[in-house]
């Protein structure tokens, strides 16, 4: 997907955060008026979907119609989807009628200064997903043979793990938690968790971040984008979490992006991806959290969070290949929360579960039927410390 | 049509009684109101103009640094596209008492179009604002 708003840290924000939430992968987001340079940049992204919000309620109307007018010249028959200041949604909606881009209404990302609302948009957009992409991608047949609820996988994953922290009625849930998938082209990391400062006389800045979150890193992933890994934390610091000279890791992270499909054959190459799979989690859980900075102030420093604080967290499910088959997660993600600077808001301390048989998406499509039997059995797979190392 | 106000407390200042009272009172007023609080950022400020397409930025200051904190948020005003927006402040602006027709004479030459004295009661604002948003 593509997120267009207004203001970077506002309305772009909580667009990129609502396209998260539904699922999507956002592989740019942009502010402010379009320019034909964005334009021809969205020509060669070709979107599956693209996101248009910019204004709270009765707010600017300016820059998103502009948008809006400047969308309709945008090659492809991507959806788009409105989800800006109602007072402009209709001139938006007629600027964009007769154009190649059918178009899809929701509530405002953003309705007032500084709220949330994703959920709404977040629906419009599994909608389409599964109408158009399912369609397109020939995935129908699956349709024809199952009469159910279909679903894009990150956001049963997001369903299930909602329902495992928070549990029904009857069964507490675990608490708050963290996810991490890590997969051969991005990385995923969801938040359960309030992430309210823990210090009460830390100041929040920033527009307040969802409860359920979800980010994907584009750029982070174990073979795909192995060398966007290595570009993130840099050769040394792989070179030190493997115990191999930087011309060893260089080699291997250009042999993975050339093969993708490289599985690691010696120690050497284990060691590596152990490296490239702490480097990529350390990097976003780094991205999803917030982080804390003094500020000098004329009435002495203060401490100020923007994002959310997990520090407190202390649940931890990961899935996702590269980590779920490797014997040494543990390791792992000690090495990934030791590569943390002091003042992320990274999980300090994490019990570990992993997601072994691959049920996490299953379990989050069976909580629409059978909301308690998939809690159990979420339960069974992940709610169990004892089974579990602490790191 | 009804018009928007942005209104916070300036830089590091906590002070948030009068806050709540203008805020209050400008939404008693016709007004629509979109409160920051206190602690409030000159880019907090900006941002939220542009987002709400607001006709004017009530800022306050209370702990006697607003001259420090108000510096070069015209100029912000003017780069970020909101240029010729209502600037109100007011509160206690300096710090301990000093010669109002000064004070005002320096926070209007950083580009505020109105200053308001300590203790100034709502309706004053209130007036003032019907007049200036008046023709726009
Ligand atoms: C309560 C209080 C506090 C509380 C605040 C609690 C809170 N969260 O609100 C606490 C203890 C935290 C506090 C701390 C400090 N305070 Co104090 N505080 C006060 C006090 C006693 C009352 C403030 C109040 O609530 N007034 C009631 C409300 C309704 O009035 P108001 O805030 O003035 O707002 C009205 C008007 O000013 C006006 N107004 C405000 N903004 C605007 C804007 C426009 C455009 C217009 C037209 C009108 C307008 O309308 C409002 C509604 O009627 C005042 C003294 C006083 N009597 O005013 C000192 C006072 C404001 N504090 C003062 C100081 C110095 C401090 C500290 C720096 C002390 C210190 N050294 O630590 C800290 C600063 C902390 C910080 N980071 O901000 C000084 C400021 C001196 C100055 N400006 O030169 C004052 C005046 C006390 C004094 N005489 O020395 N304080």
């Amino acid at each position: 997907m593509v997120a267009c708003g207004l203001v970077p840290t506002l309305t772009s924000n909580a667009a990129k955060l609502a396209a998260f939430g539904a699922g999507a992968k956002v592989i740019k987001t942009f502010a402010y008026q379009l320019t034909l340079g964005d334009i021809e940049d969205i020509n060669k992204i070709k979107p599956d979907i693209l996101l248009l919000s910019g204004g709270i309620d009765g707010g600017n109307s300016e820059v998103i119609i502009h948008n809006a007018g400047m969308l309709k010249q945008a090659k492809g028959d991507f959806p788009i989807v409105l989800a800006g200041n109602r007072s402009a949604q209709d001139e938006c909606a007629s600027l964009l009628k007769g154009s190649s881009h059918p178009v899809y209404l929701a509530d405002n990302v953003m309705p007032e200064m500084n709220k949330l609302n994703i959920e709404p948009v977040a629906k419009v957009i599994r909608e389409i997903f599964l109408k158009r992409i399912i369609l397109a991608k020939g995935l129908n047949k699956a349709t024809s043979m199952v009469d159910g609820i279909l679903m894009p996988t990150p956001s049963a994953v997001l369903d299930a793990l909602t329902l495992l922290s928070k549990g029904d009625k009857k069964t507490p849930g675990v608490g708050e938690l963290v996810a991490v998938d890590l997969g051969g082209a991005t990385t995923d990391v969801y938040s359960i968790a309030k992430g309210h400062p823990t210090n009460p006389t830390t100041v929040l800045r920033g527009l307040p971040e969802p409860f359920v979150k979800r980010t994907v890193e584009g750029d982070l992933g174990m073979r795909y984008n192995a060398i966007g890994i290595k570009e993130a934390v840099g050769e040394e610091v792989l070179s030190q979490l493997s115990g191999l000279p930087a011309d060893a890791i260089s080699e291997t992270v250009q042999a993975y992006h050339e093969n993708p499909a490289k599985l690691p054959e010696d120690e050497q190459e284990i060691a590596i991806d152990r490296a490239l799979a702490s480097a990529a989690i350390a990097t976003a859980l780094a991205r999803h959290a917030g982080i804390l900075e003094q500020v000098y102030t004329p009435v002495g420093p203060i401490y100020q969070q923007t994002g959310k604080d997990l520090t407190q967290v202390e649940r931890l499910v990961v899935t996702g290949g590269a980590l779920i088959y490797s014997k040494s997660i543990d390791q792992i993600i000690a090495d990934a929360l030791g590569l943390q600077e002091p003042f992320a808001l990274t999980p300090k301390q994490l019990h570990v579960s992993a997601d072994k048989n691959y049920v996490l998406s299953a379990l989050g499509l069976l909580a629409g039927y059978e909301q308690s039997t998939a809690l159990n059995l979420l339960l069974e797979f992940f709610g169990r410390e004892e089974a579990n190392a602490v790191v | 049509m009804r018009k928007t106000l942005v209104l916070g407390v300036i830089g590091a200042d906590v002070h948030a009684v009068g806050n709540q009272i203008l805020n209050y009172a400008f939404t008693e007023a016709g007004f629509h109101v979109v409160n920051l609080g206190v602690m409030v950022s000159q880019e907090e400020f900006i941002e939220a103009a542009i987002e709400s397409a607001a006709d004017a930025i009530i800022v306050s200051s209370l702990y006697g640094h607003g001259e420090l904190d108000c510096q070069g948020f015209r100029e912000k005003c003017d780069e970020a596209g909101l240029k010729g927006i209502l600037l109100y402040v007011g509160g206690n602006i300096v710090v301990g008492k000093q010669p109002f027709e000064e004070v005002e004479k320096r926070f209007k030459a950083m580009g505020f179009d109105r200053v308001f004295g300590p203790g100034t009661p709502p309706e004053v604002d209130i007036a003032c604002l019907h007049e200036d948003l008046a023709d726009k």
